[in-house]
């Protein structure tokens, strides 16, 4: 068993209140983690620009080269990480033990985590649009058309409420410190694991302690107060975390996605050849992420689309987490998994809805420690079936019938929507959707990231803003 | 300290107290003279007789379990012994997010838990005719009027503060932590006025959330509870963690009371039970918080999951039953929305206590805790 004490930018503190996380199968625990209250993260929170400063200490290329060594080290590497020695393979086996997610499937979302680490230089080229960084660490500079440009941190530290869906989300907030702001986390209390072990490899790769606080402890208490105390700050929820943080302009929240694929007019008679696209759009990942196709909307053969994917969909079985063909994640909270497939069971109920993999086996498993659900697949006959646009935490999707000229008009916020069309006028509204946020057009899987581009909100313009400086 | 048989009498002569006190608070509110409406309507489900069955404090298991409910909606006069039926009468209540909140009549009975409770302060922190600061709930609480008792009983007089938490708990439950942060912020703003306007304030009590906010809003405005001139503290409830402690008394104070001269004392108590005093609380001892009711005024059991009638073994966790026993109210068993672990008498207070107080498992996830 590991210990994980609290990290007080860079200081570990011990707790006299600690919590223990259990494997998802043998109840066995696996890690010890302290947890603090909101009263720490208020009182650290002063000491933010201490954070900042220590990073500016560094050049932006002294920070890249750090950034690449603690992505191989993060990859593959053997580090501290609380009162153990953690190897790759222990990552991913923790990783898996704690959220019910496959090791093979940990194991991917290493090398996803670690390639943003690696690649920093060019992510922060995309995401500046090819700013020279020592403007950004300077505050300001010449963009290279005699015109002083001119950014300002909006923040020391960045903070975040991370969640414990899936290790792949932790990408998001990865480039901060490179742009030389600090972090103040809150790790889902099931997934502590990445969090930390990114903090260890910095640390190993000579980035500054100082720059990073992480503070296990009850989600409200700890959130609320990251929250409150940083001028920026990011959190994962569900709708109703969407809705309170809505318009707020020192929270970027994220939520479900809702990401969809939707089938043009021209293309819908050829749908047999998208099937691979739309199975992996939905099963990729264990179905977990956001960014996984919950909904696909069709102007015909919604049916026979449903039933082709259940086909491929209904049979996987739930496997052992350690099984390579392993592709669905166990719910680990007790009562999650029924409760779930409760509402699914109620929207399914509508006479205009048909359970597609309903002849594949029941999809609720329970087991003596977990539960799982296998992938569901079902037809709506109407976007305004109750299961029209429902997002879950397993391989679920809704084909739903709706005529191309309603599809914009229907299908409400979605992260990612992949659009396979080749016609021009539908291609041009949907890059005018303002509800749409990732676009992908033409046959690209929604799971596909391409990390070069801006994902969810572009960090740079959230952390720093653009402004006029006038130099004499 | 005291020897193994010296507390072992001490906890016996402690027990004969409370048989004995028992057996007198049932006569005085099941007595058709002296008892109360509600009582004596109840006497005549009861399967027993109170007044000749009742003869030690472990015959009280005879009644049925108390329910919440019997708290809720008037005529709250039914509570009203007959006895003090003259007396001028107070009502104190607790929740009221939703729905009726219960309520309790009390006459003395505050008065008398602060007096009490007085005693178990040292004046070298809480010195006499100092001045207080009550930073908690006010409206239909019993708090206010108890911390104010309590400086007066000490020779002192009592500064106030607004706290609504019923519009508390209605932000937390909205989500709306913005306007959460701006009301508390608003308290803490009363609370600092009342510390600089040359009042000569010494002691308060504070919620442990807001004595944290009340200390990181002075070091803000580059100053401490000690250059504000506080001394003793006093303070109670769930969030009165040995972790927070140890945040508090180690960062937020700057040490401990010989070194910060702060003096934090926790406590645990509700508008039913009064005031159960804690242990002293040491670094040594790991902040551990240990709570011992007011007997024989008040009992506290720590009772199995599945039988509340179970006291668990020492150093078992389980729920925490309340019984109040004095003239004014009697409530025979009250189930807490608490639980925790079941500690050892010792020598100032000679019966169990309890430690780890945190909310019931099985209702934590509908609780809403951190109120103010």
């Amino acid at each position: 068993m590991i210990t994980l004490p609290a990290i007080r930018w860079g200081e570990p503190y011990e707790s006299l209140e600690v919590d223990e996380i259990k494997h998802f199968l043998t109840g066995e625990p696996v890690a010890r983690v302290n947890t603090v209250g909101s009263g720490i993260v208020a009182r650290d929170a002063k000491k933010s620009r201490r954070a900042r400063q220590a990073l500016q200490s560094m050049t932006p290329a002294q920070l890249i080269d750090a950034y690449k060594r603690a992505g191989e080290l993060f990859e593959s590497g053997t580090l501290a990480v609380g009162d153990a020695q953690q190897s790759a393979t222990d990552f991913a086996e923790q990783t898996s033990a704690t959220t019910g997610m496959p090791v093979a499937m940990c194991k991917a979302n290493v090398v996803k985590n670690a390639f943003v680490l690696k690649n920093i230089d060019k992510i922060l080229d995309c995401l500046t649009r090819g700013l020279d960084l020592n403007i950004l660490a300077r505050g300001y500079g010449d963009e290279g058309r005699g015109v002083t440009v001119s950014y300002q941190a909006q923040t020391d530290v960045l903070g975040a409420v991370l969640p414990s869906n899936s290790p792949g989300v932790h990408t998001l907030w990865l480039p901060v410190v490179a742009m030389q702001i600090g972090l103040a986390l809150k790790p889902g209390s099931q997934e502590p694991w990445t969090p930390y072990r990114v903090a260890a490899a910095m640390k190993e790769a000579g980035i500054p302690v100082e720059a990073i606080s992480i503070y296990p402890g009850a989600g409200g208490d700890i959130g609320g107060s990251i929250l409150s105390n940083y001028r920026r700050a990011m959190i994962f929820g569900g709708p109703q975390t969407i809705q309170q943080y809505a318009g707020n302009e020192r929270v970027q929240v994220h939520g479900p996605g809702y990401s969809k694929i939707l089938l043009g007019d021209d293309e819908a008679d050829n749908w047999r050849e998208y099937l691979d696209l739309m199975v992996e759009s939905v099963y990729r990942n264990g179905g977990r992420s956001c960014i996984n196709a919950s909904s696909i909307y069709t102007p015909r053969h919604g049916k026979e689309i449903a039933a082709a994917l259940a086909e491929r969909l209904g049979p996987i079985e739930a496997l052992p987490p350690d099984d390579p063909k392993a592709g669905l994640a166990a719910f680990t909270t007790p009562g999650a998994a029924a409760a779930i497939w409760g509402a699914i069971e109620r929207d399914l109920a509508d006479s205009r809805t048909t359970h597609a993999t309903a002849d594949y086996g029941p999809r609720l498993v329970e087991q003596e420690t977990c539960a799982y659900l296998r992938p569901t697949v079902w037809h709506c006959q109407s976007t305004e079936c109750p299961g029209a646009n429902k997002e879950y935490m397993f391989p679920a999707v809704s084909v739903v019938d709706c005529p191309q000229e309603r599809m914009l008009a229907e299908i409400g916020p979605t992260l990612v929507c992949t659009a396979i069309t080749k016609n021009e006028q539908f291609r041009s509204d949907l890059m005018a959707a303002t509800h749409i946020d990732r676009l992908n057009l033409g046959p690209i899987p929604t799971p596909q990231v391409d990390w070069l581009q801006p994902h969810e909100g572009n960090l740079v313009e959230f952390l720093y803003r653009n402004r006029a400086l006038q130099v004499r | 300290m005291a020897s193994d048989g010296e507390l072992s009498a001490a906890a016996s002569a402690a027990r004969e107290a409370l048989d004995a006190h028992t057996v007198e608070t049932v006569a005085w509110h099941f007595h058709e003279s002296t008892g109360c409406p509600f009582w004596l309507d109840k006497k005549r489900e009861l399967k027993f007789d109170p007044l000749t069955e009742v003869k030690s404090y472990d015959d009280l298991k005879k009644f049925p379990a108390f329910e919440d409910e019997w708290l809720r909606g008037g005529p709250v006069r039914r509570w009203v012994p007959k006895g003090l039926a003259d007396q001028p009468v107070y009502v104190f209540e607790t929740g009221g997010t939703t729905g009726v909140p219960k309520s309790r009549i009390a006459i003395d009975d505050f008065r008398t838990d602060y007096s009490n409770f007085s005693d178990t302060l040292p004046d070298k922190y809480f010195p006499k005719g100092s001045n207080w600061l009550m930073l908690g709930p006010s409206g239909p609480r019993r708090l206010r009027l108890a911390v104010e008792h309590l400086a007066q009983h000490r020779g002192g007089i009592c500064f106030c503060i607004d706290l609504d938490p019923r519009w508390v708990i209605k932000l937390i439950k909205k989500g709306w932590m913005e306007h959460l942060e701006a009301y508390k912020k608003h308290c803490i703003e009363q609370a600092i006025t009342i510390l600089g306007a040359g009042h000569d304030v010494k002691c308060m009590f504070g919620t442990p959330k807001l004595i944290e906010a009340l200390c990181l809003e002075l070091e803000e405005r580059g100053t401490s509870l000690a250059e504000q001139g506080i001394t003793g503290i006093f303070s109670g409830g769930t969030e009165f963690t040995p972790q927070w402690t140890r945040f508090c008394v180690e960062e937020l104070f700057g040490g401990s009371p010989e070194k910060s001269g702060i003096y934090m004392t926790p406590t645990y108590g509700n508008t039913l039970m009064g005031l159960a005093c804690s242990k002293p609380v040491t670094k040594d001892d790991g902040y551990k918080i240990s709570y011992y009711a007011p007997q024989p005024r008040a009992v506290v059991e720590v009772v199995e999951f599945d039988d509340y009638n179970q006291v668990v073994p020492y150093g078992g966790t389980g729920r925490v039953k309340l019984t109040t026993l004095t003239k004014e109210f009697f409530v025979p068993g009250f189930l807490e929305r608490d639980e925790g672990e079941r500690e050892q008498p010792f020598a100032k207070y000679p019966w169990d206590g309890v430690s780890g107080v945190r909310p019931f498992h099985e209702l934590a996830d509908a609780t809403t805790v951190g109120v103010y």
